[in-house]
């Protein structure tokens, strides 16, 4: 597909270099040269200089036979514009990044006026990861498919685990045979693991079932913690004011840090109901004063890297149960692994996951649609998940007759509101939600994971 | 370095010159000379080599910039090195410098020869000394990354590396398919010349030759008297407006085939190009007129094809313009400097380079009257870098500095002042002919050894512009970690 992207900063860059690497034609533009020099030393992509609204460059750039424009410059009347002015061009689809609360609200008729086919708020997609995590504070991480009726949640397994040295086979057997080990991340290998993998000590697990399944299985492995009731926030951004909001019915405090005047006035006015600080957030004696150390759970959102990073190390200090960090620009997945901090959010790459999975379900509008996409590991696994629509020759046939590529699994089944947790008998029927993981493959379709040639055993 | 890498690029390198030479076998087999036992020797030696160093394990596929250019410059010189062979086993050159510098002459679409007769050589070494010239026209590498299997995003390194003029761009968003889009205008452009060329009344052989060596801007003949000795207005006329052609640069060809005509006026570039050639035409006609040709037509005739014979690097003649007076010569010589459009398969410092430095004397000059002026240079509406016209000047100064050292040990050998200086003019420019001793029917068979593989070198750095081979005689270049 020809996909051009307006604006070269972290998401456009992010951006490109996954879809690039998908094999579609991408174009980039931007109005820095040295940001454009970073994209064309590294990536196969096509660079322009030039305003992406400016109809001269869209043109050049190919507008009237792109497939997707993408505009993600850090002005959302930009993005805008651009989409719209893409689209009169003759872009089939466009996505446009709209982060500023005023409009957030007014999204509906912004889409429907300036025919957006996808609007992404990063902001308010990091706040909504944030609330995910906050809820299930024992996981690292937190999915949901088929719209809630299925949970993926990782996990890190601990000595005290019931589960260490035992084999996948065994687990199954011994606790709920609901849940799913989907992929294990061990050091920097990935694993999707098959019946015989043994678990050990300090491996992530990435584990799949209904909700219900997984809480507890995680109630049974000891994971299952107090119910977070007090955050503390540093950073009073447009992340903070989302998931302010997004936690205003869960029964959770929410206290907002943060330096600057205006904006802790502004952040009053907005959200009531919550405490707002004025002050440094990276301050230990401000930090303490506020009783850092009685929290449940402590999100570190500055726009500085290092400030979150420092300030969390402070909360796992004090033993706060849950510290989340938001990183966006600094590149060290190992290293902040290793610094026993629970979780890491970045908007870019939930940015860029979701404009992926958007792009995929198109590249494949005629077949079967993806839902839903999510990459674990840096990319390296992906769980995707899609509606069986159309009728392929590997429906109602027992799986264990499939004969499936290597590291890929079909995950989980849903039928209506039935969640099966497959083995060899189960089938795949029409109209069935189904979620595959998936190591070092790009899916679009069930039948890929089908080994060439589709052999039925 | 990613040295392991770099091995891999340069084992696909050798195993597309081995298929490069293919066609020349054929051609031996047709004819049947004494040179088919060389080609198929050379063709072993560079397919073992070449698919053991393929094979080789990597796990970092990643080229940063000076891997790119260690491959560009290695691989030159290897591909030189390599394609010497046939020359040497078949007899038809034995001495291994003479040999050497008919390779790299080719590759680098220079043209010059150190054979006295072209026409006593067997018909396949003939192809092969002039198929070199088309691999090296549009650059063997370039020719790689559009077969290259996994052609990597870093690999655009190699193409900036290799691909003359100041700054490629890509053509479309992949750098592979960027390639094949290049090669498929090279190649059709090539057999439209050859049909045209045949058509015109050239033998088949010969048209294919003279079509190769055109399109390479190489200028290879298989006659002593180069084009001129069809004496056929047509097959001069069908050569002029195409050695024109393939001086344009290739993105330009693109954009015309894609229907957006008016881009080709819009560029700065090709302007200057034109106005160029017309000029110098116009020049050279009214000084030949009365003193070498009696009538207008015929001086046009000559001067058209030698200007844009010189401009594009050619090197083709159809008259011995050593007789020429001396205005004349001179032009010559200055277009030599010239050279045509960026991207294009000729040599020379090309227009881009003349127009940007023109420009930046104009702001230059400019300064000097506002001194707070705040200027933007813009070349075909775009704004120009401060990055590139440094490079720019910088280049202009290395190409120099590479010139004039040339000079001073080519001097040792004692020929005159004009031969000496258009030897290494006609050589650093990839052009072929130059005045006195190398003009158009003389050659370099008279130079010492060591100065034919001197002239060698001047030829690779001319063809790479300064900067890769530069770069190998720079000693942090080699080490593992260059601080």
């Amino acid at each position: 597909m020809k996909i051009i992207i307006v604006g070269d900063g972290k998401v456009g860059y992010s951006l490109a270099e996954n879809l690039s690497k998908e094999k579609h034609d991408v174009i980039v533009i931007d109005k820095n040269p040295e940001a454009l020099r970073k994209a064309s030393d590294y990536l196969d992509v096509m660079c322009i200089r030039g305003n992406g609204v400016s109809a001269q460059t869209l043109i050049e750039a190919g507008v009237k036979h792109a497939d997707i424009l993408i505009a993600v410059t850090s002005s959302d009347e930009i993005n805008m514009v651009c989409c719209l002015a893409g689209k009169k061009l003759g872009a089939a689809h466009t996505i446009a990044r709209i982060r500023d609360p005023e409009y957030a609200d007014e999204l509906s008729i912004l889409r429907n006026e300036l025919e957006l086919d996808l609007v992404i708020n990063p902001e308010q997609a990091v706040a909504q990861e944030i609330a995910k995590l906050l809820k299930f504070p024992s996981a690292i991480d937190v999915e949901l498919f088929a719209g809630g009726s299925v949970e993926l949640v990782e996990i890190i397994a601990t000595p005290d685990m019931p589960i260490i040295n035992m084999r996948i086979m065994d687990i199954s057997g011994r606790f709920s045979p609901d849940i799913l080990i989907g992929a294990v991340q061990r050091g920097n290998d990935v694993y999707i693991p098959n019946g015989s993998f043994e678990i050990k000590e300090n491996d992530a697990l990435y584990i799949l079932g209904k909700p219900a399944s997984v809480y507890e299985f995680c109630r049974l492995m000891g994971k299952y913690n107090h119910k977070i009731k007090n955050i503390m926030v540093v950073g009073g951004g447009r992340i903070a004011y989302y998931l302010a909001k997004s936690l205003k019915h869960h029964d959770m405090k929410i206290k907002i840090i943060e330096e600057d005047m205006e904006r802790c006035l502004e952040l009053s006015e907005k959200i009531p109901d919550a405490l707002i600080i004025k002050g440094d957030g990276t301050d230990e004696s401000l930090l303490n004063s506020e009783n850092l150390c009685n929290m449940d759970a402590f999100v570190a959102l500055t726009g500085h890297d290092e400030a979150n990073l420092l300030a969390a190390l402070l909360a796992k200090q004090c033993n706060v149960s849950k510290v989340i960090v938001k990183i966006t620009r600094i590149n060290y997945p190992a290293i902040i692994k290793n610094m026993g901090i629970d979780s890491v959010v970045d908007p870019k790459v939930i940015t860029s996951n979701h404009i992926i999975s958007y792009v995929r379900g198109l590249k494949n509008a005629e077949g079967n649609s993806v839902e839903h996409l999510y990459r674990i590991v840096g990319g390296q696994v992906e769980a995707i998940e899609f509606t069986v629509r159309t009728n392929s020759r590997y429906l109602n046939i027992p799986l264990k007759k499939l004969a499936l590529a290597a590291e890929a699994l079909v995950a989980v089944i849903v039928r209506k509101n039935e969640v099966i947790i497959p083995h060899g008998d189960d089938v795949i029927k029409l109209g069935d939600r189904v979620i595959i993981i998936a190591k070092n493959k790009q899916i679009t379709d069930f039948n890929e994971i089908v080994l060439s040639g589709g052999k039925i055993k | 370095m990613n040295t392991r890498m770099i091995l891999k690029t340069l084992g696909f390198l050798l195993i597309i010159e081995a298929a490069s030479m293919l066609p020349s076998l054929l051609v031996s087999l047709i004819y049947k000379g004494n040179d088919f036992a060389a080609f198929l020797i050379t063709i072993v030696i560079l397919l073992l080599t070449g698919v053991i160093l393929y094979r080789m394990k990597v796990k970092n596929t990643n080229l940063y910039s000076r891997d790119g250019f260690a491959i560009v410059s290695i691989g030159w010189i290897m591909i030189s090195l390599f394609g010497a062979l046939p020359f040497i086993l078949s007899g038809a050159i034995p001495s291994f410098f003479d040999a050497f510098f008919e390779c790299v002459s080719g590759l680098t679409t220079t043209g010059s020869s150190i054979l006295q007769d072209v026409e006593g050589l067997p018909k396949g070494i003939l192809f092969w000394r002039s198929s070199t010239i088309w691999l090296g026209g549009m650059g063997v590498l370039v020719l790689t990354l559009a077969i290259l299997p996994k052609a990597g995003a870093t690999s655009f390194q190699i193409m900036k590396a290799e691909s003359p003029g100041p700054n490629p761009d890509k053509l479309v968003p992949k750098i592979a398919q960027t390639a094949q889009i290049l090669y498929s205008i090279y190649l059709g452009l090539t057999i439209v010349l050859t049909v045209l060329l045949i058509i015109a009344g050239m033998p088949v052989y010969d048209a294919l030759i003279h079509a190769i060596g055109t399109a390479g801007t190489g200028g290879f003949s298989i006659k002593n008297l180069s084009v001129g000795s069809y004496n056929n207005i047509f097959i001069e006329v069908i050569i002029t407006v195409f050695m024109f052609i393939f001086g344009i640069n290739f993105a330009l060809h693109y954009h015309v085939l894609k229907g957006n005509v008016k881009s080709i006026f819009k560029d700065e570039e090709f302007c200057f190009y034109t106005g160029t050639v017309i000029i110098a035409i116009i020049l050279i006609s009214v000084n030949l007129t009365g003193s070498v040709f009696n009538s207008v037509g015929e001086s046009l005739r000559h001067a058209s094809f030698q200007v844009t014979s010189v401009i594009t690097t050619t090197g083709y003649s159809t008259y011995d313009f050593n007789q020429w007076p001396t205005f004349s010569k001179t032009i010559l010589v200055i277009l030599m400097f010239m050279g045509a459009c960026a991207g294009s398969t000729s040599g020379g410092m090309k227009c881009i380079r003349i127009v940007v430095l023109l420009k930046t004397v104009k702001r230059e000059l400019k300064r000097i009257l506002h001194p707070r002026a705040v200027n933007t240079v813009k070349l075909s509406g775009r704004n120009l870098d401060d990055s590139l016209m440094s490079g720019v000047t910088s280049y202009f100064f290395a190409y120099f500095v590479v010139f004039v050292i040339s000079i001073l040990l080519i001097s040792l050998d004692g020929k005159d002042l004009t031969t000496t200086f258009t030897s290494v003019t006609t050589t650093i420019n990839n052009v072929g002919p130059g005045l006195g001793l190398v003009g158009p029917s003389g050659n370099f068979a008279d130079y010492s050894d060591f100065n034919k593989f001197l002239f060698s070198f001047i030829m690779l750095f001319g063809r790479l512009e300064i900067f890769p081979m530069l770069l190998l005689f720079t000693p942090s270049f080699w080490r593992r970690a260059n601080i």
